[in-house]
């Protein structure tokens, strides 16, 4: 269950990015994470409120995109779909291949209100 | 925040419909594209490079808990502590038991005591490293908390991965545990002495599994208890300590990354 650990980075660094930006709180947070991350979308969804209580990111909507397993085989060059444990050539069947799409964990955008926008209106 | 993360020169075709959505009046989007576990990363590379500034290899050690970690190194230290000046750090939820073993084995040993948390982190690691004296030291263990998921998340600094498979787990254990194996830089099926009271472990099956996750790392069986098949191991870490120096003497470094190529190849595919 490292997925609060994973939950309690991703707080840390939307409240980073938020102080750097003079922003108020987080609105929106959008990650892209596929199943060889070694993180499981549901368990960081129910994850993100226990970390984020009480932080600038307490009210923003977690979005998570989930990326598929998408191999590219070195032995004939085919790109096909792949599952997280048979990382194998959809095309020849060889098992020399390389991930190209599955093992992301990435924190791609973060939408603040501004603090400067409140005061003018 | 680095320059590079709000100037845009991450973005791609593909995830730029990401980074440039249009906001309401207010409110303002920052494009990020950092790994989640960023500060984890900067942690493990400042340990890294800590490391190769004294010329260590650090070795990872990871499996299911009771699969013979401890083992392997106590008898690995055994036949090794006079070639090589040997440390290592001990990960457990609870107890000093590990890093007294090592310790009775005549080299230093720092317990990492974690409470409940699954892994060990880039943090800890670090923090213990600030109790132990490495001079003289040639190999650096760190013996993460025995689990097949969490600990395969977060790096460390080391240099090398090593995932054990004991016989009296199933063969299939890479195939349920993809992330864990595919991470291996090389798997190790210990207490081979059992195998012929089991006859439902098929190593050679484990190794296809390993292979189905477009994992070439070496399969080596072996028995600690019975000094069966150590000799394979001692010599991957003598090579593994050669090649440690040589990017030392380069300049260079190694992080166990997954297909570092396949990394690259995710920024034109985000």
């Amino acid at each position: 269950m490292h997925e609060l650990s994973i939950a309690q980075a991703l707080v840390e660094q939307v409240a980073r990015i938020a102080g750097e930006q003079h922003a108020e709180y987080a609105t929106h947070i959008r990650i892209r994470i596929g199943p060889l991350s070694g993180v499981e979308a549901e368990l960081l969804a129910s994850a993100f409120p226990l970390a984020a209580a009480g932080s600038l990111a307490e009210h923003a909507r977690l979005d998570i995109l989930q990326a598929p397993v998408r191999v590219r085989c070195q032995t004939c060059g085919a790109e096909s779909d792949a599952t997280a444990n048979r990382l194998l050539c959809g095309a020849c069947g060889d098992w020399h291949t390389q991930v190209i799409s599955g093992d992301e964990l990435i924190l791609e955008s973060v939408e603040l209100e501004m603090r400067e926008a409140n005061e003018s209106v | 925040m680095k320059v590079c993360d709000t100037c845009g020169c991450n973005l791609t075709p593909g995830n730029r419909k990401f980074a440039y959505k249009p906001v309401e009046p207010g409110a303002t989007t920052v494009s990020v594209l950092q790994n989640l576990l960023k500060k984890n990363d900067d942690q493990a590379a400042h340990n890294r490079a800590h490391f190769d500034a004294r010329g260590i290899l650090a070795v990872n050690l990871m499996s299911s808990p009771g699969s013979g970690k401890t083992a392997l190194l106590e008898a690995t230290i055994r036949a090794l502590k006079s070639e090589f000046g040997i440390a290592v750090i001990e990960g457990d939820l609870e107890t000093e038991n590990d890093a007294e073993r090592i310790r009775a084995q005549g080299v230093p040993a720092h317990q990492i005591v974690t409470g409940t948390a699954c892994h060990l982190d880039a943090h800890l690691v670090h923090d213990a490293l600030h109790h132990m004296n490495l001079d003289g030291i040639d190999i650096l263990f760190i013996e993460n908390v025995g689990n097949l998921v969490c600990p395969a998340s977060f790096d460390l600094g080391q240099h090398a991965n090593v995932t054990l498979l004991s016989v009296t787990e199933g063969d299939d254990k890479p195939a349920k545990y993809p992330v864990m194996f595919r991470a291996a830089d090389v798997v190790l099926i210990t207490k081979t002495d059992l195998l012929p009271y089991l006859d439902d472990f098929d190593p050679v099956r484990s190794e296809m599994h390993v292979r189905h996750l477009a994992n070439s790392a070496p399969v080596m069986r072996l028995s600690a208890r019975k000094d069966a098949g150590m000799e394979a191991w001692f010599d991957w870490l003598r090579q593994q300590l050669a090649a440690q120096r040589a990017r030392v003497n380069s300049g260079t470094t190694r992080r166990p990354a997954i297909q570092a190529e396949g990394a690259r190849m995710h920024s034109s595919n985000i």
